[in-house]
């Protein structure tokens, strides 16, 4: 049990400090650019609500927050379930274990504008591996540039390829803390692969499963420089997630208002969701808790 | 257990395929790559590896990255031991609050910091220097190396505390002597994380930065823009790239699988 200790805060402090030092001061120069209009020369006009109201009736910020939306939810449900399918047929101990985390973890330290450079030439149609194989030798009419549906499909292949990882990186841990005994037991108990999966290994990867969906949520919610660099939002805007519509409004058109009133509204979302992930899955820790 | 090794080994596959196709073009001339389909180099060249080690703009790129990414390593877990001892050992006003409100800081999409970071930056003096980046990047790492290290620590019975104490420890001596040691696997598996985060994040680093601190991936883009287009030669910047990474997951590559079981994470 924990102990009741005020001073703790000591111990929080400097972490308090360095967070805060980096996130209320940006956030607080983003309010300030949600609520007035710019013409450049610092100088500011006040104009209240207007860029909230404006974004929440244009059909371009419902498109892009779909497409968002979309793409979180695809790379998901892709993710997770084969993720946790690698981890069940990884071995658990032995020569080939460090050799399999090591390879698997590669594409996750790659630089994530290299990680876009990388797939945006090996997807070439005539020159690179993979358009090469799918249009020259399988027939397959593929082109990224001119076909919205193989943009997608492609920017969730390298998702997939890029994070698929770390869902098997933390299941995997999960695994290997089940102690040998209670394998042993569900065999005596004439148990099936079905039953040893959800009642002894599910419930042993839950903390870490938590960790994974929680960070591939927010990390996909946010991606920026991947499908950035591969496709740059097209063709069209079929690729135009919400985050990279934010960078055309704000960089590119230097629409401080608008941009950063969307920036709110979209970290608000992220806010949502995430709490109630994270609330979702505390719950059910105490109801665990209350079984035993 | 013959069947089931195959899907490890066909994600495996499919994870090294882009990484190939890159290392090749990296060994291939501009021309060869640009006239058609090859599967390997046909005419084998290093030119691009020789440009990028000998050329300033192109190693210092390197070593400003491995810099502020190391910098970042270090603050991020040296301040956030204190803070994970205290949200897994102690109750205080706020804490559960306070320890959601650090996990949004992950959320903050970095596209929209990446002007106020360069204001706020510029305005203190730090702009351009190593050590900008690597306290931006804390903004996302510090929460993670808490998150983690928390889930380590609470793995660690406090009765192993409690018996230092009664033997005369002093918290500073019990921490640094005791403590320490029984999560070193939870240390381990936190810098990596640090630095795997902060060396694939480019943008605030991009923004933060402009000649003294640039990191290598501005000095792709540089060449992606102003030299036409150079496949060969940024595959192989591309490649090296790859190499750091793996280096540091080599050396931690035991405590991955056995530090993720220790803890209750």
């Amino acid at each position: 049990m924990k102990t009741e200790n005020q001073k703790a805060w000591f111990f929080v402090l400097p972490v308090l400090l360095l967070v805060a030092f980096n996130a209320i001061i940006p956030m607080m120069t983003v309010v300030n650019y949600s609520v007035q209009e710019t013409f450049g020369d610092n100088l500011f006009f006040w104009e209240g609500l207007t860029w909230f109201e404006q974004l929440l009736r244009s059909d371009r910020f419902y498109n892009a927050l779909g497409r968002q939306f979309l793409f979180t939810f695809l790379i998901l449900i892709i993710e997770v379930p084969l993720g946790i399918a690698i981890a069940l047929s990884m071995p658990r101990k032995g020569f080939w274990v460090p050799v399999c985390l090591v390879l698997m973890s590669l594409p996750m330290l790659i630089p994530w504008n290299v990680v876009g450079a990388m797939w945006n030439i090996f997807a070439l149609p005539d020159i690179g591996l993979l358009g090469y194989t799918l249009n020259h030798v399988l027939g397959i009419n593929y082109d990224m540039t001119q076909d919205p549906v193989a943009a997608w499909v492609t920017i969730i292949t390298m998702d997939v390829w890029h994070w698929t990882s770390l869902v098997v990186l933390l299941s995997y841990a999960g695994l290997v803390s089940i102690p040998e005994a209670y394998y042993q037991a569900a065999k005596i108990d004439g148990a099936s692969n079905w039953s040893v999966f959800r009642y002894i290994q599910l419930p042993k990867m839950k903390n870490v499963l938590t960790i994974a969906i929680l960070l591939r949520f927010m990390d996909s919610f946010n991606i920026y420089t991947e499908p950035f660099v591969l496709t740059g939002g097209g063709p069209g805007n079929s690729t135009t997630l919400l985050s990279i519509d934010l960078v055309k409004i704000a960089l590119g058109q230097f629409d401080l208002g608008p941009a950063a009133a969307m920036s709110l509204i979209y970290f608000a979302i992220t806010l949502l969701v995430s709490w109630l992930f994270y609330t979702l899955m505390n719950r059910e820790d105490l109801n665990t808790e209350g079984d035993r | 257990m013959q069947k089931r090794s195959i899907v490890p080994i066909v994600y495996i596959l499919f994870l090294m395929l882009p990484i190939y196709w890159l290392v090749a073009m990296s060994f291939k001339t501009t021309n060869e790559i640009l006239a058609g389909f090859s599967l390997f180099p046909q005419t084998f060249t290093i030119e691009a590896y020789v440009t990028i080690f000998t050329d300033p703009t192109w190693y210092w790129g390197y070593i400003n990255s491995i810099i502020y990414v190391s910098l970042n390593t270090i603050i991020s877990v040296c301040v956030a031991l204190p803070a994970a001892y205290a949200f897994s050992r102690y109750r205080f006003l706020g804490d559960k609050q306070l320890f959601f409100w650090l996990l949004t800081n992950r959320m903050a999409p970095a596209a929209v910091f990446a002007l106020p970071f360069f204001q706020l930056y510029s305005a203190v003096g730090l702009f351009d220097t190593h050590l900008a980046v690597a306290l931006a990047h804390c903004l996302f790492n510090i929460p993670l190396a808490v998150w983690i290290l928390e889930g380590f620590m609470g793995g660690v019975p406090k009765e192993l505390d409690e018996t230092a104490y009664v033997d005369g420890y002093s918290f500073p001596h019990f921490f640094v002597k005791i403590f320490l040691p029984t999560i070193k696997a939870g240390v381990g598996v936190t810098a990596f994380f640090c630095f795997m985060f902060s060396w694939v994040e480019l943008l605030l680093a991009k923004t933060l930065t402009a000649v003294a601190a640039k990191p290598i991936a501005a000095t792709m883009t540089k060449t992606a823009s102003s030299a036409g287009y150079e496949l060969g030669l940024l595959a192989a910047a591309g490649t090296l790239t790859i190499i750091p990474g793996a280096i540091v997951i080599y050396f931690v590559r035991n405590y991955i699988a056995k530090g993720f079981a220790m803890g209750r994470v």
